[in-house]
């Protein structure tokens, strides 16, 4: 059984977001990455698929500042092998030219199941993992939070809204969006990290020019502003929570 | 090549999603520029009746009974023969555990451009334009639709579902459906929601935790706040996500959809996955040390103290207030 999870980085929305000078993408100047949150969750599923099935696990990524990170923690989690893409990511590179790079390699790798997370919060031109199936011509199905596998098919449970679940079945080789892994993804030791960094040696994978067409130009990009706003309550802790007492009272609920 | 704009009618379990109305709305205005009609394409078996108050200019009923239940493979297929036969302006699908299933893969094998997380759509001039709202609602992106067919995913948030409603029955057209042979991919079952301890969608108060809470144990500082108040707690999808409460609880887009007198927000962001679920609350208040997060632009009073300073204050001065 071979899994393929591909994982990509995504602003920290933590921390401020800027527009360029273009005005039409984020600043990437001091711009933080971190790991696409359902990719994590995408990983964490392989990996308990590995544990009761003995899968081998395959992560990929694009080699963009960060990914390297993302893919020692993976090795350290359990991953058996790490790949990363190399090319020019540069801005304009969307979700249309990733499947498209993340398709054209599969054929060595033979997976039975790629895993990716449902969705990432800039995903403008639609998710990957859908793209990456139609790509390869499989079956998708997202929204994904529980998988099982037996007999070359696999049981998957797939989120609707009001929290529906529709049960279905599928034949391997698919891909699959996940939205949340069975369980909570692991916690890896920062010294479990640094030591993969020693020991485990990154694959490296280069791609062919890559194709972004599929997506509209963005003409422009801003922080909304205007419109309503929350009336913020000011004064120190004391006042603030005296005011919230005085809202909870005129609602009618204290 | 034609000017309608297409909208895909997701429904479920029999009735029509409010997303579709949702997106006829965002359909009428595309329509109003291009020219063309707004067209459902209603795709199930034995689903006619749900046409009734569809506000749009004609309806193409699908009937067969591969499309029974959703399938992402039987959408697809039956999906693309429709676009292919008529090329429309644009293809509207919910940015929803349906339409984000088999949008991407229409994109891919029709070769069409895809515009996704889209909340507001407009026509000036004849000029046709999507704003998407990404990086959890902080940013919004502009930009024409691409043609000859452009397909979005749209979003709930600027139209509403009364103005995707018509008294009016749209006319319907029979389209045979076309092959839906050699299927993989089929449902086996519903699973229904537990229901937990408590309905929070019939709560009146709800005390809703989220990432800012940082680990499991510190659960407790909102919990007790919840419990001076009489009121309940839920979460979003972060906190769920963890196991640290549980999914009876979780509150957006794959949860409940809740409508209490207050609902005050604890270290909760506001993706647009979350704010889906609370707009029928009478009042939103809301604590987050982010004062740009997009949980402030629905809130009606809100402080960026952070929540462990305030919430333990406010629990004890709510005590005093019910004690004296």
């Amino acid at each position: 059984m071979n899994i393929v999870v591909l994982v990509k980085l995504v602003p920290d929305l933590v921390e401020e977001l800027e527009i360029d000078s273009s005005g039409t993408s984020l600043d990437t100047t001091f711009l933080r990455q971190i790991i696409n949150e359902p990719d994590e969750h995408a990983l964490e599923q392989a990996l308990l698929l590995k544990e009761a099935s003995g899968a081998t696990v395959t992560v990929i990524g694009a080699g963009v500042d960060g990914m390297d990170d993302v893919l020692f923690t993976a090795a350290a989690k359990g991953a058996d092998r790490e790949i990363k893409l190399t090319g020019s990511f540069e801005a304009g590179i969307n979700n249309h030219a990733m499947a498209r790079a993340f398709a054209a390699m599969m054929g060595e790798l033979a997976p039975d199941m790629i895993l990716t997370g449902v969705q990432a919060h800039n995903d403008i031109d639609g998710a990957l993992g859908p793209l990456v199936a139609q790509f390869l011509d499989l079956p998708y199905i997202g929204y994904v939070s529980g998988v099982s596998i037996a007999a070359g098919e696999c049981t998957v449970r797939k989120e609707y809204a009001g929290g529906l679940i529709g049960e279905m079945q599928a034949p391997l080789p698919i891909v699959l969006g996940i939205q949340a892994a069975e369980k909570p993804p692991r916690y890896v030791a920062v010294s479990k990290v640094r030591q993969a960094m020693k020991t485990v040696s990154l694959e490296e994978q280069s791609t062919p020019e890559l194709d972004p067409s599929g997506a509209a130009v963005i003409e422009r990009m801003f922080q909304p502003e205007g419109g309503e706003h929350a009336e913020m309550i000011e004064g120190d802790v004391d006042q603030i929570a005296d005011r919230f007492v005085e809202l909870l009272r005129d609602a009618g609920v204290l | 090549m034609s000017a309608d704009i297409y909208v895909l009618i997701e429904h479920m379990q029999g009735k029509v999603n409010d997303i579709s109305y949702i997106m006829l709305a965002a359909g009428r205005v595309l329509a109003g520029g291009s020219g063309g009609q707004v067209v459902g394409m209603l795709l199930g078996h034995d689903v006619e009746g749900l046409t009734a108050n569809l506000a749009a200019d004609k309806v193409l009923l699908v009937d067969h009974p591969a499309l029974a239940e959703f399938t992402p493979e039987a959408y697809q297929k039956a999906m693309a023969a429709l676009i292919e036969q008529s090329a429309p302006r644009a293809v509207l699908m919910g940015e929803t555990s349906i339409g984000a299933d088999i949008a991407g893969g229409l994109s891919a094998l029709l070769g069409l451009p895809l515009v996704s997380l889209c909340r507001h759509v407009g026509a000036e001039g004849g000029r046709l334009t999507f704003t998407s709202q990404i990086c959890g609602g902080k940013i919004l992106a502009e930009g024409e639709l691409p043609g000859p067919t452009c397909l979005l995913t749209i979003m709930p948030g600027d139209y509403k579902v009364e103005q995707g409603q018509s008294s009016i029955q749209p006319a319907i057209e029979k389209v045979p459906a076309l092959d839906l042979e050699d299927l993989h991919v089929s449902l086996k079952e519903y699973i229904e929601p537990t229901a937990g301890d408590v309905d929070i969608a019939r709560e009146s108060v709800l005390v809703a935790v989220g990432r800012g809470i940082q680990q499991e144990m510190n659960i407790e500082i909102p919990q007790e706040l919840a419990d001076a108040l009489g009121a309940v707690v839920c979460a979003s999808r972060p906190v769920v996500d963890q196991g640290w409460m549980d999914t009876s609880r979780l509150v957006g887009k794959s949860g409940k959809h809740v409508s209490p007198k207050v609902y005050l927000a604890i270290g909760i962001s506001g993706a647009p996955e979350h704010v889906e679920g609370i707009g029928g609350s009478d009042l939103i208040l809301a604590i987050n040390t982010d004062p740009k997060a997009p949980i402030f632009d629905i809130a009606k009073y809100g402080t960026s103290t952070d929540l462990f300073d305030i919430v333990p204050v406010l629990t004890e001065k709510i005590k005093a207030a019910k004690g004296g």
